[in-house]
């Protein structure tokens, strides 16, 4: 107990001594906090950058699921044809849909389908949707390059992706055949007059999603007040599971509610790996930088050796030996971190309203992401490098130091 | 009593498959206000029984006694307390903690004791003036001749009042007259404040200043004799 408040009482003028010592050797020192410096950075940095894009594929995944939360008959999932449909809400789980957590939410009919033009047919997933309700959910591609949105649930009309329009050579105004199955499995098919070509978030959605008037669609299958699909979104999407259950309950049984965690597990696994990956990357940095570090400190303590004799024979216990060295590694990590930190919010600032990455986009396509990248720095992520830096550091700094304390006094001090 | 009793100290070193005698049976009793010098050609053990005395190193068998308590078998820890509050060390050179000044210095050990902000800055500015460098309290070593720094080295040496200073050739990098004025420091520090005194030297002029000189061969006591110090100088 003793002599941990003699070390408390040292404190300051140990951290002083090590300061100075510190500055013994500019260069090896500044070498060093350059060092540890550009490790703090690439830990935030990276990990911002990381953050920003798994974001972006959740929100981008989720615009295109799309919802926080879906509505399906149970059997959807497996065979997810107009089969499996169910009324659209109404009474309990309409006024749980209307009111908050719940900030929009759309029903809409999902099925597999061709669109032919005099040219050429591709298959699509035909969505009959309400314009109104889908543009609240952030659903519809945002982006019309041709033509008009869907004025109405009613609107006969179909809006196709750009790369799906020129693959089947037609044009806005131009007439195509819509073709799906009914539920008895039988081709319903009708002309459609192209209203719009819109250009995707991913390039892949492009040939993949139609879109026409949810009422009009129901029509042409004959199932009219019906939908396969009912997706919601509340603030976050990181919470639903917190107001789900209200929502399951309202449905009843008869409906299966679910997450986007189920919707896409991938998604939801990249999420959950997000915080694994930073503390891994962040390790790994550290890592090299540990190398450097007690590398610094060897060479501080072997050519101080003999004024670490000079000291012992002056009374100083080994125990405050090995504070003092941890003490100069301290100044050194606080200070790379100080340096690293400004560093990162430095360089992440100018970034805040995102990184064009269009000049790369195809590679970024197929992982889900869109073509700017909104760096995302969280706080938990500096304090997360900070407490690697300067936990790990120390740890790191045990071992020159408890050396440096078990110097024999009178080896040292035979040292010149 | 005496207030250091050596009994039969033996230390040897070993040097890949050498053996070198560092202390062979030495026994000396030193008694508190003396002022001995240790004298013996090179690689007598003076520095080997000077470095046992101040519980640097440890003997491989015999006794030492200090003031009454048996200090050759201590723990390290309890060593450094014992230099600490004890013991005060003068080296040849590298005496001081280059990047601290001349105060700062002398202060360090009276902080690791634990003595008061107020009362360290008070002692360490009269002992600066005592030992004739007032005015260099904020030099640090590099700025500092030789002589200055041994100065600063005995006035850290002799600030907590130790009972013991242990100093290992203090003039071997001093010109003649630094060397002189060092001796005379000292000799009015064994004087005034009793502290007792042994030095290792090979220089005629520290030795002229012993009242008893003890010279050592082959790691053995081969005379040990009280003589007539010679005065101080008038500064
Ligand atoms: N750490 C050591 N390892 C090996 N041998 C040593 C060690 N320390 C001292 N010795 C040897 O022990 C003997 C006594 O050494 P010591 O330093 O005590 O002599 P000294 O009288 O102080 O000599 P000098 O006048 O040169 O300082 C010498 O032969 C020396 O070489
Ligand atoms: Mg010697």
């Amino acid at each position: 107990m003793m002599r941990i408040a003699t070390s408390l009482r040292l404190l300051p003028s140990l951290l002083t001594l090590a300061w100075r010592n510190l500055w013994r050797n500019h260069r090896r020192t500044l070498v060093m906090l350059s060092a540890i410096a550009l490790g703090v950075w690439a830990m935030i940095f990276m990990t911002a950058m990381m953050r920003g894009m798994i974001d972006q594929m959740v929100q981008n995944g989720l615009a295109t699921l799309p919802g926080h939360a879906q509505i399906h008959h149970p059997d959807f999932v497996r065979d997810p044809s107009v089969v499996n449909r169910f009324a659209e809400p109404g009474g309990e789980l309409l006024a749980a849909l209307e009111q908050p957590p719940v900030t929009a939410w759309a029903a809409r009919l999902r099925v597999p389908a061709v669109v032919a033009s005099e040219y050429a047919s591709r298959g699509v997933t035909l969505l009959g949707v309400d314009p109104a309700a889908e543009a609240a959910l952030g659903s519809l591609p945002g982006e019309l390059v041709a033509g008009r949105a869907l004025q109405g649930p009613a609107d006969a009309g179909v809006v196709l992706g750009e790369s799906l329009a020129q693959r089947l050579e037609t044009a806005v105004g131009r007439r195509v055949v819509l073709m799906s199955q009914d539920p008895d499995n039988d081709v319903a098919d009708r002309g459609a007059r192209v209203v719009g070509i819109y250009r995707g978030r991913l390039e892949g959605d492009e040939e993949r999603f139609a879109y026409t008037g949810r009422d009009s669609l129901q029509a042409l299958l004959g199932v009219e007040g019906e939908v396969t699909e009912a997706a919601m979104n509340g603030p976050d999407y990181r919470r639903v599971v917190a107001w789900l259950p209200d929502i399951r309950r309202a449905a009843g049984a008869s409906l299966s509610v679910q997450p986007w965690q189920t919707l896409n597990p991938f998604l939801a696994s990249m999420l959950g790996l997000q915080d694994g990956y930073a503390l891994v990357f962040m390790l790994v940095v550290f890592l090299v930088l540990s190398f450097g570090l007690v590398n610094t400190l060897v060479m501080a303590v072997f050519e101080r050796t003999r004024e670490l004799g000079l000291i012992q024979a002056l009374g100083m216990r080994p125990g405050l030996i090995l504070l003092l060295i941890l003490m100069e590694s301290l100044w050194l990590l606080l200070l790379g971190l100080a340096l690293g930190n400004a560093l990162a919010l430095a360089t992440l600032w100018p970034l805040r309203d995102g990184l064009d990455l269009s000049a790369v986009a195809a590679g970024l396509e197929m992982m889900a992401m869109g073509t700017t990248l909104y760096p995302l720095l969280e706080l938990s992520d500096m304090a997360m490098a900070s407490a690697v830096v300067v936990g790990l550091g120390l740890l790191a700094s045990l071992l020159p130091a408890w050396r440096a304390s078990r110097l024999a006094p009178v080896v040292a001090l035979a040292r010149d | 009593m005496s207030d250091i009793r050596c009994r039969e100290l033996c230390k040897t070193f070993r040097q890949g498959e050498e053996r070198i005698t560092g202390l062979d049976r030495v026994s000396i009793d030193i008694d508190s206000g003396e002022f001995l010098c240790l004298s013996g050609p090179s690689g007598s053990g003076k520095t080997t029984l000077l470095n046992a005395l101040g519980g640097l190193d440890r003997p491989d068998s015999g006794s030492i006694t200090f003031g009454g308590r048996r200090i050759d078998c201590l723990p390290r820890g309890e060593l450094a307390d014992l230099r600490l509050r004890e013991i005060g060390f003068v080296f040849q050179a590298y005496n001081l903690v280059p990047v601290l000044s001349a105060r700062e210095n002398i202060e360090f050990v009276m902080q690791v004791q634990g003595v008061p902000a107020a009362e360290r800055h008070r002692r360490s500015l009269a002992i600066l003036a005592e030992v004739g460098l007032e005015g260099l309290a904020d030099r640090r070593p590099p700025a500092m001749s030789g002589g200055q720094q041994q100065r600063v080295a005995v006035a850290r040496a002799i600030v907590s009042r130790p009972r013991l200073v242990l100093a290992d050739e203090p003039t071997a990098n001093l010109d003649s007259h630094s060397a002189t004025r060092l001796m005379a420091l000292f000799q009015t520090l064994n004087r005034e404040h009793g502290v007792t005194f042994v030095m290792a030297t090979h220089d005629p002029r520290v030795m002229a200043f012993a009242a008893r000189r003890v010279s050592m061969e082959d790691g053995r006591i081969v005379a040990d004799r009280v003589q007539e110090p010679c005065a101080p100088e008038p500064a």
